[in-house]
Formats: structure tokens, sequence, C-alpha cells
């Protein structure tokens, strides 16, 4: 027992070492993993560290532009603008993770099955995935969730479906290249059962270039479900998100309240920022020919 | 008409400036062969591209000196490097595949080059084109004009970049490695072309090689270079016959050829006994009838045509032949990775030829088979640690508990002599010859009674060679495995092996003990491929 979790331990510090030098190496991954953390902490806190109720309404302080004690400024409803921004984080980020883990999973298990395979599975597959590629993504999603209802998790099922095609197509291309890789004929010399040679020995070397996707899609994810909220699908008002704040405040601009769009929107954009700077570090991290 | 003295070329990279070759100085006469040796990381390859001036932005090239007739290759401009390259200069590369543009006709490409150069005008490059390709030997020139490098094998794309090559009639060739990864047989027709074309045309040469045999066949003089340094140089006759450096030695020593045997491969301090084998009566492996037909959508291809043979225990048998012969096919069949069409296998006496491969993993006979795969780099998972990699088949293939299993991974280490400190790290953090080893501990963790040996050595230095063709040997004697060895290459099966079987086609044309096929071969094939192995001059004194 002594042994084995000071081998745990090796294992953990030479993954800290790894991911310390990964970071030294490149400055914007730097960059990335620190706003990566800035949101987790604004995700997992924000609601206790906000100075105002996202949904207390003041009509007394309605419109007020960004000042010292409202520093986005607040709503036209007097709801204070940097709670609802920093509340709205949680969601945002739920949604977009979600999403992605969802078409992770369904999109690796159905690329794997027909990369190694192939035949006809990987022609019925294929195609089917091709036909969801043909639709404009957005009106898909758009369709999906006014058909399943006007829910969050309908937006989460929306949001997964249209991404499964590009991680089943990234997965099946990588895993029809390793095939025949010599490392796979030694994993069968080796007594290994088809399913656990796709398990252990593909799959996982899949990992690398699809973190670059799944990095990526997490930003793209979010894009989707605050463009699903801006035109009134998906989260419904008060609750704060940030497309919806966005589409509000949108009316407000052209009488002069520009803070009320300019500030989720910069959240937004700030966001789908990190996961795509947050790429290169993701596919390092997970590539073992990176480590020292 | 060269001269070079003192290049260094350094990398910079992001651990800092690497030198990759440093402070060499040499000279080439006009109508010379020129042979580099060295073995992979020694600089070879990236003297020749200094002399090109085509490497990465990263290289910084620093020489006293680097003249080529009157021209500073050092410090000529871009616009000038690019007028020398191709007319002056020219340049075959490695991998003849590679090197050709795929989606154009190779006519077309040729045609780029003398236009290029100005050696052709739009009405006559065609036809300058086809005569080029003439010029290297190219049956129906006229018709490979319109050719895809894909149609064409990989000695005809190796000529066509010779065509490209010396289309506009260049002073200088320097030629990299240009007959890695062709047949033996291909290997010298494209060597004899090369040195006929040449002679014929009055041209120097700068040959990159690492194989010592093929540069002393070819070369006037010899460099030998050892991580970025010139360790020796002199005539082809006397660097062969007496070495003076002690890496030269080893190389020399090193090179597998017909009158040496495999302990002198050796350095002599590093020479233990040999442990003489044991063959026994009992045969472990008969094949019969054996066939193998591919089904493809454009007809099916008899990749295996009925063939028989018989491996003792303790046996070590070779499978030599050309690519394509069918010897990876009947190599995959026998390690049941895929299935025969026709015949039978008997292993042990028990016919395995009706167990479907899909299911062999479960049957106790797999961990019997085992194999060592031809690349030790692809052959190795990249997330699995060596140690993982070696415990791989006892955790699916025994019921050891954790420590048993750890106890036989250090075990086969021991055996295969891979530094028990080497365990944790992954294959890219290992070298060619540690990987080597970790493949053939993993196939030796379950002591199998037949090893299948697929070209182990192909990728490897020679003296890494050496030592790894010594391990198996010792192997064999200490466990009693009987051998499989596929290779290409004769003079490494006649080392190892006590009896060898000839294929061709699918077909097995000779099969007989060692000595006799290698002394006396009946058919005129067995003898091609004999004479087409690389005879380097005989040493004075074999030790």
């Amino acid at each position: 027992m002594i042994i084995s979790s000071s081998i745990n331990n090796i294992k953990e510090s030479k993954f800290i070492n790894h991911f310390i030098s990964i970071l030294k190496e490149n400055p914007i991954t730097f960059l990335a993993f620190l706003m990566l953390f800035f949101f987790m902490i604004t995700a997992i806190l924000g609601p206790y560290l906000v100075p105002y109720d996202p949904l207390e309404t003041n009509a007394k302080i309605a419109l007020q532009p960004p000042s010292i004690e409202h520093l986005f400024g607040t709503d036209n409803l007097g709801r204070d603008v940097f709670s609802r921004v920093i509340v709205a984080t949680r969601l945002d980020l739920t949604i977009s993770v979600l999403a992605v883990l969802i078409s992770f999973i369904i999109g690796s298990f159905l690329g794997t099955l027909a990369g190694y395979w192939g035949g006809w599975l990987d022609i019925f597959l294929s195609r089917i995935l091709d036909t969801i590629m043909a639709f404009p993504l957005f009106v898909l999603a758009m369709g999906i969730v006014a058909a399943l209802g006007n829910t969050i998790e309908n937006i989460i099922y929306a949001t997964a479906i249209i991404n499964i095609p590009f991680y089943a197509r990234l997965v099946r291309a990588e895993v029809n290249i390793r095939r025949e890789a010599s490392f796979v004929h030694a994993a069968k010399m080796a007594g290994n059962s088809e399913f656990k040679i796709l398990a252990i020995h593909i799959f996982p070397n899949t990992l690398p270039p699809m973190m670059v996707q799944v990095s990526l899609n997490l930003g793209w994810a979010i894009l989707n479900a605050a463009g699903l909220s801006f035109i009134g699908l998906g989260v419904r008002p008060p609750t704060p998100e940030w497309g919806i704040m966005v589409a509000e405040g949108a009316n407000f601009i052209i009488s002069g309240e520009w803070w009320l769009a300019l500030f989720p929107g910069l959240w937004l954009m700030l966001a789908v920022l990190t996961f795509n700077l947050l790429g290169d570090g993701l596919r390092d991290i997970f590539d073992p020919r990176k480590r020292a | 008409m060269l001269s070079v003295q003192n290049l260094n070329v350094k990398f910079n990279t992001r651990k800092g400036l690497v030198e990759a070759v440093r402070d060499i100085s040499f000279n080439l006469k006009k109508g010379e062969i020129l042979g580099i040796v060295g073995e992979s990381g020694s600089g070879k390859s990236v003297t020749s591209y200094a002399l090109m001036r085509i490497l990465d932005n990263t290289g910084l090239i620093r020489a006293n000196k680097m003249i080529y007739s009157g021209i500073d290759l050092d410090n000529a401009s871009e616009k000038l490097m690019m007028d020398i390259r191709g007319r002056e200069v020219s340049m075959i590369f490695q991998n003849p595949r590679t090197s050709l543009n795929p989606i154009r006709k190779i006519g077309v490409q040729i045609e780029d080059v003398l236009r290029r150069h100005s050696r052709a005008t739009r009405y006559n490059a065609k036809q300058k084109a086809i005569e080029a390709l003439r010029a290297v030997k190219i049956k129906d020139p006229e018709n490979r004009y319109y050719s895809y490098p894909y149609q064409l094998s990989g000695g005809m794309c190796q000529r066509v970049v010779c065509a490209i090559a010396l289309a506009c009639d260049p002073k200088l060739l320097i030629a990299d490695e240009p007959t890695t990864g062709l047949d033996i047989t291909t290997q010298k027709a494209v060597m004899d072309l090369i040195k006929d074309l040449i002679l014929s045309r009055n041209m120097s040469s700068i040959f990159i090689t690492h194989d010592l045999g093929l540069a002393s066949e070819y070369c006037d003089r010899i460099i030998v270079m050892k991580d970025g340094s010139i360790v020796e140089k002199g005539v082809t006759k006397n660097i062969f016959t007496y070495p003076k450096h002690p890496y030269t030695q080893k190389l020399v020593n090193a090179t597998p050829r017909p009158e040496k045997n495999i302990r002198s491969l050796l350095p002599p301090q590093v020479k233990n006994h040999e442990v003489k084998h044991v063959i026994q009566d009992h045969t472990i492996l008969e094949v019969k009838n054996l066939s193998k037909l591919y089904k493809g959508q454009f007809g099916s291809i008899q990749a295996v045509k009925s063939i028989s043979f018989k491996i003792k225990k303790g046996e070590c048998v070779g499978l030599v032949g050309e690519s394509g012969c069918g010897k990876s096919t009947t190599s995959a069949i026998l390690s049941r990775l895929i299935d025969a069409s026709e015949g039978q296998i008997f292993f042990d006496k028990k016919d395995i030829s009706m167990l479907p491969s899909k299911n062999f993993s479960k049957n106790p006979i797999r961990s019997h088979i085992q194999m060592v795969f031809q690349d030790p780099t692809e052959s190795l998972n990249p997330r699995y640690t060596a140690k993982q990699s070696i415990s791989d088949p006892l955790k699916n293939l025994t019921n050891m508990n954790n420590d048993e299993i750890n106890t036989k991974v250090i075990e086969a280490s021991n055996l295969v002599g891979l530094p028990l400190n080497l365990l944790d790290r992954l294959p890219h953090q290992l070298s060619g010859g540690q990987k080597a080893r970790v493949g053939i501990a993993r196939a030796i963790a379950l002591s199998p009674k037949l090893l299948i040996l697929d070209e182990p050595t192909a990728s490897l230095d020679v003296s890494i060679q050496a030592v790894i063709l010594n391990l198996l040997v010792d192997l064999r004697a200490k466990l009693g495995m009987s051998y499989l060895f596929v290779s290409h290459d004769l003079n490494v099966v006649q080392l190892l092996c006590d009896y060898i079987i000839v294929m061709k086609e699918g077909v097995i044309i000779e099969q007989g003990k060692s000595n006799q096929i290698i002394s006396n071969p009946k058919e005129s094939y067995t003898r091609l491929l004999l004479e087409a192995s690389p005879k380097p001059p005989k040493l004075p004194n074999v030790p």
C-alpha cells in the first residue's frame, strides 16, 4: 500500500511538473489558464461575491452609467449589470461544458466504431453525420430547441447534437491511421481483446488533436447558447445570461445606454477567447511526447 | 572543385544552441565520388543541406571557406543559390516518394527544372524530359512521361528523381541515402546507374550513407563522421582495411558481410563466448500448402501461393525475399494476426489454422507465438512507458499478480540488457536501440516457443544492429526459442540462421541449410540476391 501510494505521488508530481513546464514554455497558454482560472472562480463563487442581488429591481436607479457603486452601470429595471454579468458565468459555462462533454463522448464513441471496423458501419455512420453537417448548424439548433421546448437542458442537447459530427470525424480519422500501426498488432499479440485495444491502446492516442477541438468547441458552444438566448430561445428573462443581456441591452444602444450590451458582450468575448487560446496548451498536456 | 573549411552548423532550438556539425573540412576533386558515412545523428545530412543552403531558418552556418568552383556558397545571395541549385549542384533525397510531387505527372516535374534553368523552351521541353527519362533507363519513357509517382515502384521513383537531378547537367551531385528503403536488387540497380551517369558525364558526387559496405563499393574516398565531427578520412580501401580511429574500426567491424560470423560484429572488448544453441528434432511449426488471397476492388491478389516448410525446436529459419514477395503476409499469418485462405499450420502438432485470428488472443497458444516488429518506434504505444509495454502481455495472458509481473519485467529487461532505470520512460525518451530492446523484452516476457522477427534491425544503425543480433543469438541459446527471421538482407540472415527460405512472388523458390544456400545457390534468383548485396573489400586479418 505504501509503495503504491508513493508511486501515485510520483505520477502526480510528474503531471504537475509537466503542466508547469508547458505553462512556462508558452506565455499565451499561461494567460489562457489564468483567464480560465478567473472564469472558474467567478462561476463557482460568483453569487457570493457580487455586491447586489442580480434579480433585485430598483426603478429609482434605472439606466445609470458605470460608477464606483455600479461598476458596469444599471439596466432599465435598475438591476446591477456587474452582478448580473458575474452571476451569469456559471450558467453559460455549465451549458458549454456539458454540451461539449456530451458531444465529445458520443462523437468519440461513434467515430471510434466507424474508424476501427470500417465497412458498412463506417458508411452508415458517416452519412448520418454528413447529413447533420449539411444543415446550417445554428438553424438546426434553433429547430431542436423549438421542437423540444424552451429549456436550458434542451439548449445543451441542441448544442451537443450539432457538435457530434466534428468529434466523430476527427476520431474516425485518427483511429483509422492507427488501426494498422504495429503497436496495435503488438497489442493483439499481447492478448488484448478488440475492445481493450480500442479503448486502451488506440483511443487515448487520439486525445491530443481532440483537445484542440474541445477547446475551440467550448468557446463556440458558449456563443451558440448565447446566440439561442439572444433570439429568445432557451434561457428566459429575468435569469442573468450573457446572450439575453446583450439582446435586451441592444435596444438601448441607440438611446446612448451602451453599457447594458457592452459588458455582457465583453465577458462573452473574453470567455470565448480564453477557450480558443487554451487549445494548444491542452493538446500539449495530453501529448506524452511533450514530456521531458 | 569544392572546398570546405571549418564548416559549423548550429541550430537554434528551444533548449538552446545545438551543434550539429563541428569544424569539418574537406575537398572534392573533379570526377571524384566522396562518401560521407556516419550513423544517425552524425550530421552527415546537415552537412549536405548546408552546402545547398536549404537548412531551416533556425540553422546557422559558419564556415571559413565554402567555395564551389569560385563561388562562395556561404555568402552567395539567395538568387544566385537558386541558379546554382539544380544547374550546378543538385541533390537526390532519401525518400523518393516524398521528394516527388504526388499530384503532378513525372514528365512535367522534369520540365519544371529544365525550364527554370532555361535549358528548354515550351516547345522542346517535353522531348527533353523524355530524353532525361531515357537517360536513367526508364523503359518506355514516352508513356511514362504521363505517369504519376504513385503509379511507379520505389526504384522507378528514385530513377525519376535522378532524372530531375541530372536534367540540367550539374557538375556536382549530392546523393543523401538514395537507396534507403529500396530492395537490395533495386539498390544495386540504382547505385550502378548513378555511378555510370556520374562517370559518363564526368561529374563529381558526394554520396551520403550509413552503410559503410555500400560506400566502399562506390566511393573513391570516404569521410567518417561521428557527432558532427570528422573522425577519419582517406582512400576507401585504406579506410576499410586499415581503419585507424576506434569508431571507424567499430563501424567496419559491425558491417555484416559473408566472411564474418556474428560475434565478430562486436568490438573485441565486449565480446563474450557464444553459447552454442541446440537444435532438437522436435518440429515446433509446420506449414502445409499455405495460401493467402487478398480480395480487392480491382481483382484479387494471391500474396502467398501454397508454401510449405518446417521449423524445428531451437532452430532459426530465415525467410528472405524482396518487398512484395509475401514474406510479411506469411509472418502475419503465422503470428495469427490474419487468417490464411488455404492450408494448415501445425504448432506443436496442433492445427492452429482453423482458429480464427479474431479470437486467437484468448487462446492459450497466443503466449507461445510472439513477434518482434520491424519499426521499434512504431511498435510501441506512445503513451505507454517501457514497463507498461513489457507488462502488457503478462497482464493479459497470464494469471500473475502485480509482484510477479514486476519480477518478470525486471527479469526480461535484464535478459535484453535494458537498464532498469529506463523502465519508467516513454518511447520518445528512448533511443532506437533501447526501443528495440523494449520490443524484444515484451516478446520474450511470456517465454514463447516461437518468436517471429520481422526485420527487427532494419531501422537501426549498424553498430546497434550488431548488438541486437548478438542479443537475439544469446537469447535463443538461453531460452531455447525457435526463430523465424524475416529479412531482405542475406548478409544479416546468414549470420543468424541455420536454415534459409527464399521467397519470390508468393512462392518458395529455394530452401535449404544456410551455408548451402549461401555458398552454392541453385536458383538464379538467389544468386542475384547474393550478388546484389554490397561487397566491401575483404579484411586482411579477420579477428
